[in-house]
């Protein structure tokens, strides 16, 4: 009725209007940006590969040091059927784990969040289970541990939790005042203020958590196969990078290596593209804005 | 002071009994911070009722008492019309930020408090959306608040304190943050759902301009410790539009609040002394 005076300013529908040239300027440079974001990476990839590959070839350098990315790909195709397998193992292992961590570290941190004392006794004991290489927890684990699939779980959770647990803690404690005050004028239960008001506050902070424990559980999941070092059945990536370089094989070693690497990068980038999608409407972070 | 009809927002001249009493109200903080000292007041039923004062004067520690946010450390708070014991004031508080949800749209926004109260969206639509009518908002529903300007948001703050059908409405400085033309138009949307609800407001303000035109009560208070100096009635009839804020009335009104004030900052600078 009164409203409509200051409810058209965010419609903006300005259509074709002429533009100054210093807008255009900047308009193009956005377009030139934009497609410099993938581009440049890309030209320093080619670039970085077919530099090596040069100095392979000219310096004749034998393929048990340094092998070229011909022979890298070669070892890639050859070994697939090995390392198809393993990858799926380490795959497994580093979502399991990726898994784990986030049920404990949202578990920990709403435990933590319904009473200060709980999070007084408990945090500084995540601190210490983070703060310490899980290289040198490791061998005990798998030692205390029957299963090599459980020991490998463990490692990877020690690694990846934290961040999970550190950042929920923060946002669940870091929700609006006065929206806190509401919910208590209004009679809330504490439950009703945890899933109405402190988990939807606490997403973005467990999105950045996330996003970190991925990278992490897959580091995790690999340090701990290194420390378990057995093969036989259920052995992952890491395993065969041991095995690879007991046998001087360097190829199928950088076959392997690319292989993980590329599983961090798709962890990476799924944890990105989910975070966006539930960010997308509200968050500052996942807005785009015209100055 | 006016020359116009005295007559006051009910219209009619009854003697209202009070929604709510304050009885010799004081509250130390526990950095020994007197933020009130025996405040005394009847908010009475229907009345406009602003709280005009200087920073520390207690207005707000007033208003989140009487909302039950904070305590009284001595004193009482008085609800006449309810069982003892019994908690259901339908109060509403809209605070001088709009204190939305980021990640809700405006009808989860207004539809909070229903929800909070286990009323599914679909069974509370039509009082949502109403709400939303009040304040001109109806085809925002499904926006975020990230997409809409400062006095739009206010007016979903002020859409969700309405949707619970609130006896009375508790506003702490709610348009200070806003711009001046937004800010008189809300105070006259304000005025205009006041006058058709009749609800009883307690208004929160540091504008004695804002507190003469929207009240038909200004409680002008003090700080250190935190008071009640005076208690001045504004007799100008509703409804008040850009009329009033242009005439005599409404000056001389704002020249007796803005001397109050002036006292009452006077009286404190000696209590310092």
């Amino acid at each position: 009725m009164t409203a409509n005076l200051d409810t058209t300013a965010s419609l903006n529908v300005e259509a074709a209007a002429p533009v100054d040239p210093a807008e255009l300027r900047k308009a193009r440079r956005e377009r030139v940006d934009r497609t410099a974001r993938w581009l440049l990476p890309v030209v320093v990839m080619v670039a970085t590969i077919a530099l090596w590959q040069w100095y392979v070839d000219a310096f004749k350098v034998p393929h048990y040091i340094l092998p070229g990315p011909d022979r890298v790909v070669q070892a890639l195709i050859a070994d697939w059927s090995m390392l198809w397998p393993a990858l799926l193992i380490t795959i497994a292992i580093t979502l399991g784990a990726l898994v784990i961590a986030t049920i404990g570290g949202v578990g920990l941190a709403v435990l933590f969040a319904q009473s200060k004392w709980v999070e007084m006794s408990f945090f500084p004991y995540a601190v210490i289970l983070q703060v310490t290489p899980v290289i040198v927890i490791a061998p005990l684990i798998f030692i205390y541990v029957p299963s090599k699939i459980a020991g490998l779980l463990i490692c990877a959770w020690i690694v990846a939790f934290f961040p999970i647990l550190s950042n929920t803690t923060l946002g669940l404690n870091s929700a609006d005042h006065n929206l806190r005050n509401l919910f208590q004028l209004y009679g809330a239960t504490r439950w009703q203020t945890l899933r109405y008001l402190r988990l939807p506050a606490a997403l973005p902070y467990f999105l950045g958590g996330l996003k970190i424990a991925g990278g992490l559980s897959l580091i995790g999941a690999i340090v701990a196969e290194f420390v378990a070092g057995t093969g036989g059945l259920g052995s992952g990536l890491a395993f065969k990078i041991l095995e690879a370089s007991y046998r001087l094989n360097i190829p199928r070693m950088f076959a392997a290596i690319l292989l993980i690497s590329v599983t961090g990068i798709i962890i990476f980038a799924s944890l990105s593209v989910l975070s966006h999608l539930l960010l997308r409407h509200w968050h500052e972070s996942a807005i785009k804005r015209d100055s | 002071m006016s020359a116009s009809p005295i007559m006051t927002a009910g219209g009619d001249a009854a003697p209202r009994k009070p929604i709510v009493s304050l009885q010799r109200v004081s509250k130390t903080f526990a950095n020994a911070t007197v933020a009130l000292k025996d405040m005394t007041l009847d908010i009475n039923s229907g009345e406009f009722v602003s709280l005009l004062g200087p920073s520390g004067c207690g207005k707000s520690t007033a208003l989140r008492i009487i909302a039950g946010l904070s305590s009284p450390t001595a004193g009482r708070l008085v609800w006449p019309d309810e069982r003892p014991g019994a908690h259901d004031h339908a109060i509403s508080f809209v605070f001088q930020e709009p204190t939305l949800m980021p990640w809700a749209t405006v009808f989860d926004n207004v539809h909070l408090p229903l929800k909070l109260k286990g009323k599914s969206a679909d069974a509370s639509r039509a009082t949502v959306m109403e709400a939303l009518e009040m304040v001109g908002l109806e085809r925002f529903a499904t926006s975020y608040p990230r997409e809409l300007s400062g006095g739009m948001k206010m007016r979903v703050s002020i859409a969700r304190a309405l949707v619970t059908k609130p006896r009375l409405l508790l506003m702490d400085e709610p348009f200070a943050a806003l711009d001046e033309i937004t800010r008189f138009r809300l105070n006259n949307d304000l005025l205009r759902l006041w006058q058709e609800f009749g609800w009883t407001v307690i208004f929160v303000t540091h504008s004695v301009f804002e507190s003469v035109y929207l009240s038909n009560r200004i409680v002008v208070m003090a700080a250190r410790p935190g008071r009640v100096v005076a208690d001045l009635s504004v007799d100008a009839p509703y409804p008040r539009d850009e009329t009033f804020r242009t005439s005599h009335a409404y000056s001389d009104h704002c020249r007796s609040a803005s001397e109050a004030l002036q006292a009452a900052m006077a009286a404190e600078g000696d209590s310092n002394h």
